[in-house]
């Protein structure tokens, strides 16, 4: 393996070498059409992991690149979920496209708000504060029962169909399209980000935060940039999710669906994108199929594929999957 | 399961060749998807209501007209809805079933309710108590109960018999607890009573120190306390706190819904549980003979120490309202056919007589007055005082709230 030595003076090149795409970059977009078309799996859970890996994504851009370590992102995926779904239910904003994008926006917005205080922390502090935050949403969304639905959940959502032409149908044909695309659009974005010279600052904050203050970078900004991208991001995937089912209860809030996304990256591999792809893919498919045949004992299962990857893929599958690559050309060489 | 699946089948194909000549159809092979809370804390609920289900299919195996039932099980995990609803979603599109059923949480039948109109498929309700979910679908039918058949009669009850002039309501604030504390009060102050306090009781999750809230309750001295809170720990903490502050002294007398005093959990309240007066459609300790024939069968079954609540009879009450809607249209299933046959479909239950209103497809059935008492053999058991005939659900009966439909 040859390593390409980069010109400090010019890193414009070193910058463009990161953007050219792999040919390998084209294998997740063909496997999501191949699935359309092939059906392994329903469209239905399709559009779940497309979800999920909107999600995932949003995390990966703090978690992977900021290093920002959090147990409340849920709270931004609930923000949108609920705003997109109260537009429907109270308001009757029903277009999708728009009211996907007014949830993100509005779960962007509080990404920068609670950004701006919580990101004055790090480790446990920083730990703890965004597992409260994200307790305290769900208990906001529990009292206001009279917007929300309360535990209930919020029911009467109608969502148009997208461009007056494609229904939310029962095989989720449109849907699958739909959510894909929005897929796409955030990958990209995210692909962007990292590989600005922004998203390498971002790095460099995560290894050696001291260093970067002392090069004057300005650290706080940076990260609350970050923070609130990710979070309207998160806000996406949580519209997403309220158009899909219709129905918007607590549980988009919960510890659960913040420590999950967690786990789901951390399976995937952290700081790679594409780690989020593996990870939902393997995850909810794992999970879909223990609970098919166990419906009792799944999350038995589901622990100790997880407690395996922990002990073993320290990187995530695909960490595992690079240094194997690796090993093999070594072998080679 | 499977063993139980191969005494089940095998039984079916025994009973098969007497079928055919009585009854000349065709054997149908009926799909039936099962959306239960499986795992987490409430795997006992989904746990109730399947071996309900299971007891119900190997005792009456003729009830099915010789066909062939399939269940297909899935997992609902959590109250949130969504992922019912993807399950139910996938039952109804990939693995094509006929029937729904199950549902332990109100969220998760709400949310699959639109899926049973779309999807034309009909949903049997065999737990989920919020008052509206039946009008969510025209091809829902509810076996189990609503707040209101315990909470309405209990007010009433407590004002006219127990001589209660005025009361405080605490609950678990979320919304069977609400609504358990609205039923309790129209039905205390439309009888004459007042209530004077009225005091949310932390969420359902945690066990909170009941005490501040039952000393404000005790400061009050009313005449009752109706007390709602989820069964199991909750309960127990309930009783305890009761006794511990000598309310019962302090003339104040406890009263709540049967859920308090839920079978499976009844043995470890103790002797301060002895004298609670509760109103509840069904308890293991019921010496009918349906029921006493269904307690054997449970304990044979699934071991002497496993008792049945009132889950199980929603589980086996359902699985009989499927059995009668298989048998009415000979294997071939609709949901108009379906819920033709469910209107006022009429059963005897191990809680008594049981009708399903043809108007709301809601149940029909009576409410108990249970009183808990020391049986001889040193157990707790309970003792029906009394019995308000054939309740239909008072929410739609009044029109109160969204049960007066929107």
């Amino acid at each position: 393996m040859t390593t390409k030595v980069y010109d400090a003076e010019n890193p414009v090149v070193f910058l463009r070498d990161r953007t050219r795409w792999h040919w390998a970059e084209a294998l997740p977009w063909i496997v999501a059409v191949a699935i359309f078309f092939l059906q392994p799996i329903t469209l239905n859970l399709g559009v779940q992991i497309l979800i999920t890996i909107i999600f995932a994504l949003s995390l990966d851009l703090i978690l992977g690149y900021g290093g920002v370590v959090t147990l409340g992102h849920a709270a931004y995926f609930g923000a949108g979920a609920y705003v997109t779904g109260m537009l429907s239910a109270h308001l009757g904003w029903n277009e999708p496209i728009s009211g996907l994008l007014a949830g993100a926006t509005v779960a962007g917005a509080f990404g920068f708000a609670t950004g701006w205080i919580l990101l004055r922390y790090h480790g446990l502090a920083l730990l703890m504060l965004t597992l409260a935050l994200g307790i305290m949403m769900a208990e906001l969304a529990n009292v206001t029962e009279v917007w929300t639905g309360g535990f209930d959940g919020l029911s009467g959502i109608v969502i148009d169909p997208i461009f007056g032409i494609f229904e939310n149908d029962l095989w989720r044909r449109n849907y699958y399209w739909y959510s894909l695309i929005a897929t796409f659009f955030v990958f990209l974005a995210c692909r962007r980000i990292v590989n600005s010279a922004f998203g390498r600052s971002l790095v460099g904050i995560r290894e050696n935060t001291e260093r970067m203050r002392a090069i004057g970078s300005p650290v706080h900004l940076r990260l609350v940039t970050i923070y609130t991208i990710s979070a309207f991001m998160a806000g996406i995937a949580g519209a997403l999710f309220a158009q899909v089912n219709a129905y918007v209860t607590l549980d988009v809030l919960s510890f659960a669906r913040s420590g999950t996304i967690l786990i789901v990256l951390v399976l995937g591999g952290t700081g790679r994108l594409y780690g989020a792809f593996v990870g939902a893919l393997v995850y909810i498919l794992v999970e879909d199929e223990l609970a098919k045949e166990y419906p009792a004992y799944w999350e038995l299962g589901l622990g100790f594929v997880l407690v395996l990857t922990a002990l073993f893929f320290r990187q995530g599958l695909l960490g595992a999957l690079e240094s194997f690559v690796r090993f093999c050309k070594r072998l080679k060489a | 399961m499977s063993l139980k699946a191969g005494l089940f089948a095998g039984l079916m194909a025994a009973s098969l060749p007497f079928l055919a000549v009585s009854q000349p159809v065709q054997a149908e092979e009926v799909k039936i998807g099962v959306v239960l809370t499986y795992s987490g804390g409430a795997a006992q609920f989904g746990e109730q209501i399947d071996r309900g289900m299971s007891l119900y299919m190997e005792t009456h195996p003729e009830a099915f007209g010789g066909h062939t039932v399939t269940l297909i099980k899935r997992d609902s995990k959590r109250p949130g809805g969504d992922i019912a609803k993807n399950a139910v979603q996938e039952l109804i599109t990939a693995e094509e079933v006929d029937i729904l059923a199950g549902f332990v949480f109100s969220p998760n039948a709400m949310a699959s309710a639109p899926l049973a109109t779309q999807g034309e498929v009909p949903m049997i309700i065999m737990n989920a108590g919020t008052a509206w979910i039946p009008s969510l679908s025209p091809y829902i039918a509810r076996v189990s109960f609503t707040m209101w058949h315990s909470g309405y009669p209990m007010g009433q009850y407590a004002h006219d018999t127990l001589g209660c002039e005025t009361a405080a309501a605490g609950y678990t604030d979320y919304p069977p607890g609400k609504d358990s504390r609205n039923a309790f009060q129209t039905g205390f102050e439309s009888s004459g009573g007042s209530l004077i306090e009225d005091i949310p009781m932390g969420g359902p999750r945690e066990v909170p120190d009941f005490t501040p809230f039952f000393q404000r309750v005790k400061d009050a001295a009313p005449d009752c306390f109706y007390v709602f809170v989820p069964a199991g720990n909750h309960a127990t903490a309930v009783i305890k706190t009761f006794a511990q502050l000598g309310m019962a002294e302090a003339g104040i007398r406890l009263i709540g819904p049967g859920d308090i005093t839920q079978d499976t959990k009844l043995q470890d309240m103790g002797d301060d549980a002895v004298g609670l007066i509760t109103m509840h459609h069904y308890s293991a300790d019921y010496q009918t003979p349906v029921n006493l024939e269904f307690v054997a069968a449970w304990k044979a079954a699934y071991g002497e120490d496993s008792t049945p609540d009132f889950m199980a009879v929603g589980g086996w009450d359902g699985m009989a309202a499927i059995a009668h809607a298989i048998t009415e249209q000979n294997g071939v299933i609709t949901a108009e056919g379906t819920m033709a046959a469910l209107s006022g479909w009429e059963f005897e239950s191990p809680r008594g007589h049981i009708m399903i209103d043809p108007e709301t497809r809601d149940i029909v059935m009576d409410s108990n007055i249970h009183e808990v008492v020391r049986r001889d053999d040193g157990r707790l058991g309970i003792n029906v005082l009394g019995t308000i005939p054939q309740v239909a659900d008072p929410c739609k009966a009044l029109a109160i709230g969204r049960c007066g439909g929107e």
